[in-house]
């Protein structure tokens, strides 16, 4: 050792953490540098140990009523007076190991402090708490929801002894209860964790759960004369670690090892949350709540989550039709395209109008831009579809991809042409409308009256209705769980979907329906190496117009996306959120 | 490796004239062939075959109740003492089979069905017999004693619809077996 560095100040692990706002702990016998202010399970996460628990929920409270994080911890022990602390040759001192557990979800860790989660002492109250926690317990695992997703079946199997040693009658508590419209309660499966109570208080702003009884009688119940019927009920759902609260609408459907889960995002509002879509073979069975801590969290509003069921309903088209004599036929792809170019080619760009979607994907609106400007035409527009934000997840915007639009068409209010259009189908100089995906007789207001002048209207359509009744060609599109692109939310987050199943019967993914119309108008094969041939190819396309896209391709946006433009929309619940995280609430 | 030379065996003169050995096959098919005539093949008793040699004539003969308890023939579902179907619809066995010869669509049991409780049932309940390899898995793995594989095994049909057995199929199959464990008792 030179001489300058012995006669330097000794600088301890301690102060060298300090310096930079963390804390030397010991997990497992491993000491590792974590923030101050950590707790103790996020420590233990962060080294890649996972405690296992059910009370504790990053984005609520910690009450610390499972008991089942319990692992053992140490402090230096305090030195007698006069005594100086011990160090060891790295700098650490001593641990005194703690006779009894602590639970690791709500405490913080310390300077020096030592946490074991495994050992005698640990593995021995794990499994005295899963004890406890089976002894009531219905084992009805077989008509059970949540088996193969329950937190009790994995740590019964990880943690617990096998075999019961409770002789006494099992409590009989209230099971099938009808709580709320979307929740069902089976109170013999509840282990009191108490997450949807504080979901319902703390997030959702509805506190209508809560306890009654004591001890082994202890009951979740809802409060008298009200019903857990808020939109984001089904999220209780979700975080219930085992089977005690179950989708009404998922109930029975399926057991959850078949189904496939593909990350994706929702479109019913600007939001864009993030989603799982649960599949089997070609049917969607339920959609769940991805979390995104710049989106959505781990929440979604149920009236987002269960709009699904069209997907395959029986209003979902999936041949193309083609008006003849006032009466659709089923037609092929080829006829039911030459029909709208021969109706684009036989009138005046003026005479033509090109109703986008802000429910399309960028990559559609970008060769529905370039249809319109082959075409020649003016008359492009989409149909804003504004509503009120419920302070919470729903954005006021309920078209998934305003900001996309605004990108993509390179326009500040891609909505504006549709009061220009709603006169000219009026007044007859409109006479042709290409239609991707928008329902003419609702936000559109236009009426069927107003589609009868049309000469030629070409829809892209999910469902019938009244504007498919109206449209002379009818082509079948893709549902949100069919295809592939990106969309751009409300704070300008480019996200991505992506497909969980094909499309229904011999319906299209819309961009190739375009691609295939841009081609027949000018004469080429779709299949030519001018036109794109994937999905992928129309990103490159469009990014290479768009600053903002550039360098980017449908891949590198993951699935937690990326911010691609600024907004000055927020989140309410991610703002109320990171007030909770700041104050020290949630660990969030 | 050392190289054997393996020399073939030299023939007695006895040998290469053969015929002594056809005489002796000759003898033992004669004496089979009395031996079958006369009632008293080998085997008549304890293998219950025709008599008429060793071989039983199926289908006039059949082996069905020597079959031992253990015997894997179709798999069929079964109700209970009280007439209960004990599938739940847990879809354990869908999972299972090998060659995913099952298919459930689960159903919910109406609140003023007797055995409401449940809560949970098969609404239909398939098992293509073509797919089916009788390896016996599904009962294995079954939480509810539900589903059994019986002794039948001349399993035959015209279309593959037929060989498709639906649920109420099942249930004739399997009928009542008793004597399971009632978990749906009324502590439940």
């Amino acid at each position: 050792m030179s001489e300058e560095a012995s006669t330097a100040e000794v600088r301890l692990p301690k102060d060298l953490a300090a310096e930079k706002g963390l804390v030397n702990v010991q997990i497992d016998g491993v000491w590792r540098q974590v923030p101050k202010g950590t707790r103790m399970i996020e420590a233990c996460r962060m080294a890649g140990t996972v405690v296992p628990h059910y009370c504790y929920h990053p984005k609520l409270s910690s009450p610390g009523n499972c008991r089942m994080c319990l692992v053992q911890m140490g402090m230096p022990p305090r030195p007698t007076p006069g005594e100086d602390p011990a160090y060891d040759e790295e700098g650490f001192q001593p641990i005194g190991w703690m006779p009894r557990p602590v639970i690791a979800c709500a405490n913080t860790v310390a300077e020096n402090m030592g946490i074991r989660t495994g050992g005698e002492l640990v593995e021995g109250v794990r499994e005295g708490v899963m004890e406890f926690l089976l002894i009531n317990h219905p084992l009805d695992c077989p008509i059970c929801d949540q088996a193969g997703e329950c937190r009790l079946q994995e740590h019964s199997v990880g943690h617990g002894r096998g075999h019961s040693r409770f002789v006494d009658m099992k409590v009989k508590k209230p099971k099938n209860v009808d709580i709320g419209p979307r929740i069902r309660l089976d109170d013999e499966r509840c282990i009191m964790c108490s997450r949807c109570i504080r979901f319902m208080d703390e997030v959702a702003g509805d506190p209508v759960l809560g306890f009654t009884q004591r001890g082994t009688y202890t009951t979740l119940t809802v409060h008298p004369g009200r019903r857990l019927d808020s939109n984001y009920s089904l999220n209780t759902a979700d975080i219930c670690p085992v089977g005690a609260l179950t989708s009404n609408d998922f109930r029975f459907q399926m057991r959850v090892w078949f189904l496939k889960e593909t990350p994706s995002i929702d479109v019913n509002c600007g939001t864009g949350t993030n989603i799982t879509i649960w599949t089997r073979g070609e049917t969607v069975y339920r959609i769940t709540p991805r979390q995104n801590d710049e989106v959505n969290s781990c929440w979604m509003p149920d009236s987002h989550r269960l709009n699904f069921h069209y997907i395959d309903s029986d209003e979902r088209l999936t041949e193309p039709l083609v008006k003849r004599d006032g009466k659709h036929q089923e037609a092929s792809w080829q006829d039911a395209l030459e029909d709208v170019v021969e109706a684009v080619e036989g009138h005046a760009p003026e005479e033509i109008a090109i109703i986008g979607s802000s429910k399309c994907t960028n990559e559609e609106l970008h060769l529905i831009r370039k249809l319109a400007d082959q075409i020649g035409t003016e008359h492009l527009t989409t149909i804003p579809r504004m509503g009120e934000s419920d302070g919470m997840l729903i954005a006021a915007d309920r078209n998934p991809n305003t900001t996309g639009c605004k990108l993509v068409w390179r326009r500040e209010d891609p909505g504006f042409r549709l009061g220009a259009i709603r006169d000219g189908v009026r007044d007859g100089s409109i006479k042709v409308i290409l239609n991707f995906g928008e329902d003419l007789t609702a936000e559109a207001g236009l009426s069927t009256e107003d589609l009868g002048k049309l000469d030629c209207l070409a829809s892209v359509l999910l469902l019938a209705g009244p504007t498919a009744e109206a449209s002379h060609v009818v082509l079948p599109g893709a549902a949100f769980a069919e295809k592939r692109g990106s969309m751009v939310n409300v704070t300008g987050r480019l996200q991505r979907l992506n497909r969980a199943v094909e499309p229904h019967g011999s319906a299209r993914d819309d961009w190739e329906i375009l691609r295939d119309l841009a081609a027949l108008l000018s004469g080429v094969s779709p299949f030519d190496t001018s036109q794109p041939q994937m999905i992928e190819d129309v990103f490159r396309e469009m990014a290479e117009t768009i600053s903002d896209l550039k360098d980017l391709n449908l891949s590198k946006i993951g699935d937690l996306g990326i911010p691609v433009t600024e907004t000055d929309v927020t989140i309410p619940l991610l703002e109320n959120e990171r007030a909770r995280k700041a104050a020290g609430t949630i660990v969030g | 490796m050392a190289i054997v030379k393996v020399k073939r065996p030299e023939l007695g003169a006895g040998e290469k004239f053969y015929l002594g050995a056809i005489f002796k096959g000759f003898l033992v098919t004669m004496k089979h062939a009395i031996d079958s005539l006369r009632g008293k093949t080998r085997g008549s008793k304890d293998l219950r075959s025709s008599g008429l040699g060793a071989t039983m004539q199926y289908p006039e003969q059949k082996w069905d109740e020597s079959m031992p308890e253990y015997y894997r023939g179709a798999p069929a579902l079964v109700t209970d003492e009280q007439d209960r179907e004990r599938c739940v619809s847990c879809q354990l066995c869908e999972f299972i089979c090998p060659p995913k010869a099952i298919r459930i669509v689960p159903g919910e049991i109406p609140s003023d069905d007797p055995w409401a409780k449940v809560e949970k049932r098969p609404k239909e309940f398939e098992i293509d017999m073509i797919r089916c390899i009788y390896c016996g898995m599904c009962e294995e793995v079954c939480p509810e004693q539900a589903i059994y594989l019986r002794k039948d095994y001349a399993i035959t049909g015209l279309s593959r619809e037929e060989m498709v057995h639906d649920k109420k199929r099942l249930y004739e199959i399997g009928g009542k077996r008793v004597g399971l464990v009632n978990k749906w008792n009324e502590l439940k």
